[in-house]
């Protein structure tokens, strides 16, 4: 063939058909190149919305009337807000909005219709939880309007007179957690669970595929030394470099970014140990199923790309469509990001915080068995 | 079975696949013994060991290593039998002396420094315990792997090609210490593709495409063939070896740099064959004892012969 300046044209080539039958032989390389597009798009297209709707609301109703109903009427009519149950109490709802079971509690207080009617300008109170400013901010705009639409519709005729001038009641809100809106406060203590997530579970990721593909493996295989052994004796070292790790962060948080600290350091301590262990056990699974160590990566890739985006880091959780939150709701870091935010800013107990924390235990309990499972003692 | 024996195994088989890697395997091992297991390439002797030492679990097939059941008791195999990988397996970024530590520890030894400390000395490695085992050479890390090995006193050895690529040199100390070990009441499989270790051992097997072609003593092995076997010294060998092919009683030819032996079974036929080739040439023939090499040679011919030469 031709030859420029040396350049081989048939030798490139022979590189070229090279490298295509090599990529074609590591089919977890091939998966990657055509499922991670496929992956990223149907995450960023279908799934990510950072103007999420339908946000969970519940309702403290001591006082029901036609001017009440029309009001939540408007309130679903905005499509930002959806009804999901009626609440007895305030600390019942404030209960429902620590946990995060509710994003929003709409408060009517009693005697609230006789109040507008009397011209007293009562007030309703909607509280947010608003530790993501971003997912509640053009929600919470847009609760000024719904008085006004409940004047225009309930109070006509004789009680007309009420509409003029000053607005017959006001919407007072509460912006719990984060009055001030600030971003960082949310995104900080987001980003302890996410560093963990990387870095622990790709180094426990290559920790088995390296003994493998150095050979050592078989050598352990070899000594009287139980894989149960062998697996936790690897995740251990990690624990302490994974609380190491969330220390950094920790300070960083409360100095540097002077996020607020409202719950216990033990609290978070403990919380931090179980999304290590989880993490880790995870680690270990992807090692014990990749056949080498670039595959051992490119599987930690697979692993860490939903959680960064379906978590609720990235992009609200409540905006993501439903199929979206089922995958969300199984990965650890979903939950340690509400456990993390909730210790931070809410200043939750365990009882606020139990819900996330069974998913993550029984998350670890699944994969630890699927790596003992996959993790042979003999090298068939 | 008998307690006698170091390894007693029958009937073992192991297939990965379509491919048939271990097939109806027998071997015995007695108690002290060096016992050579030779065969080509992939003919089914690392498999063999490692259902041995309860690595892998047969698909059919029984036995013993060191009276422990290979099926049932791996636990106390895998304490009593020191196994040594064919690539270098230990701790290349741990030091020489962390890696005989490690080891120490696996097994959970009594006095562990000092069983370490014993083990440097008797490698003459003492002073340099603190290097990195990956910055040993080839022969070094071979005998720091056979320290490694011998460090919780296994009963019987399992050495997978332990020799390849290390220099003659660190080769016949390697084959000096064997030769202690087996004094010691040490049992030994090693498995080895060199002719010089083969005739060292006190008995051998030979295996290709995973079934056991010949077991017994070097002697033994080579009159069980019956072959008869003339050395030809001359020049322009590869021309005579290529006459010599499918002449009546020749039925291998092995070329040398300065000479071809040439065996077949049925001796007087192969000596006429030879003296008409031979005659009025510069050639001279002399007859010799047949060699190990020789006779693996002809049984891997006759091996592929049988199973119709798949590969």
């Amino acid at each position: 063939m031709t030859s420029l300046i040396g350049f081989s044209f048939s030798r490139w080539w022979s590189m070229v058909l090279k490298e295509f039958i090599q990529l074609r032989r590591d089919r977890l390389t091939f998966g990657m190149i055509i499922g991670l597009p496929i992956i990223q798009m149907a995450l960023f297209g279908f799934a990510i919305n950072s103007d999420p709707k339908h946000m969970p609301t519940a309702i403290i109703s001591a006082d029901q009337s036609e001017m009440t109903r029309t009001f939540i009427a408007s309130m679903k009519a905005s499509e930002y807000f959806e009804i999901v149950g009626v609440l007895p109490s305030e600390e019942a709802g404030r209960a429902a909005l620590a946990q995060g079971k509710v994003q929003f509690v709409l408060n009517i207080p009693a005697g609230f219709t006789r109040s507008v009617l009397r011209g007293e300008h009562p007030a309703l109170l909607v509280e947010a939880d608003a530790t993501d400013p971003v997912a509640t901010g053009t929600a919470l705009a847009s609760v000024g309007q719904f008085a006004s639409s409940v004047a225009a519709k309930d109070l006509t005729g004789p009680l007309k007179s009420l509409v003029g001038g000053k607005a017959p009641f006001e919407v007072r809100v509460h912006r719990l957690y984060n009055p001030e809106g600030i971003t960082q406060y949310n995104i900080i203590p987001g980003l302890m669970g996410l560093i963990l997530t990387m870095t622990l579970a790709l180094i426990t990721g290559l920790a088995i595929t390296r003994e493998r593909e150095r050979g050592t493996m078989e050598n352990l295989l070899a000594m009287p030394v139980k894989p149960i052994e062998i697996m936790t004796g690897k995740i251990t070292p990690y624990i302490f470099i994974g609380l190491i790790q969330a220390t950094i962060i920790l300070l960083a948080a409360r100095f540097v970014f002077r996020v607020p600290f409202a719950g216990s350091i033990i609290t978070l301590y403990l919380t931090v140990l179980l999304f290590v262990v989880a993490t880790l056990t995870v680690g270990i699974t992807l090692s014990s199923l990749a056949q080498n160590q670039l595959q051992a990566m490119q599987m930690t890739m697979f692993y860490f790309l939903p959680s960064m985006l379906l978590s609720g880091f990235m992009f609200p959780f409540q905006g993501m469509p439903k199929w979206a939150q089922y995958i969300g709701n199984l990965l650890p870091l979903t939950h340690f990001n509400r456990l993390i935010r909730g210790i931070f800013l809410k200043g939750n107990q365990w009882w606020d915080l139990w819900p996330d924390i069974w998913p993550i235990i029984v998350f670890t309990l699944v994969a630890m068995t699927i790596a003992v499972k996959v993790y042979r003692r003999t090298i068939d | 079975m008998s307690e006698g024996y170091a390894i007693d195994i029958s009937g073992l088989n192991k297939s990965f696949g379509d491919k048939h890697a271990v097939n109806d395997v027998s071997i015995q091992v007695e108690q002290g013994e060096i016992f050579g297991f030779l065969g080509p390439n992939g003919s089914g002797k690392t498999t063999t060991i490692r259902l041995m030492c309860g690595l892998l679990v047969p698909d059919s097939g029984s036995g013993t290593c060191l009276g422990y059941d290979i099926l049932r008791d791996s636990e106390q195999i895998k304490r009593h039998v020191g196994y040594m990988t064919q690539k270098f397996s230990y701790w290349e970024d741990l030091t020489i002396r962390e890696n005989l530590d490690f080891v120490a520890r696996m097994y959970e030894m009594p006095n562990r420094p000092e069983v370490v400390e014993r083990a440097l000395e008797g490698l003459g490695l003492t002073k340099q315990a603190d290097q990195l085992a990956g910055s040993l050479s080839g022969g070094w890390k071979q005998r720091l792997a056979l320290a490694s090995c011998m460090l919780p006193n296994p009963k019987l050895l399992l050495l997978d090609e332990p020799t390849a690529g290390v220099d003659p040199g660190a080769r016949r100390d390697f084959w000096e210490e064997l030769f202690r070990l087996s004094a010691q009441g040490i049992s030994i499989l090693v498995t080895t593709h060199y002719m010089d270790e083969a005739e060292r051992c006190h008995k051998l097997a030979y295996i290709a495409e995973g079934r056991l072609l010949t077991q017994g003593t070097p002697s033994e092995i080579i009159s069980s063939q019956g072959l008869n076997t003339w050395a030809i010294y001359g020049e322009n060998l590869a021309d005579l070896s290529g006459k010599l092919q499918n002449q009546p009683g020749v039925e291998q030819t092995v070329l040398f740099g300065t000479m071809i032996h040439v065996s077949g079974k049925n001796g007087e036929m192969l000596e006429s064959t030879l003296r008409t080739v031979t005659s009025g040439t510069a050639f001279r023939m002399e007859k010799m004892a047949t060699g190990l090499e020789d006779v693996f040679i002809y049984m891997m011919k006759q091996s592929s012969k049988n199973s119709g030469a798949k590969t």
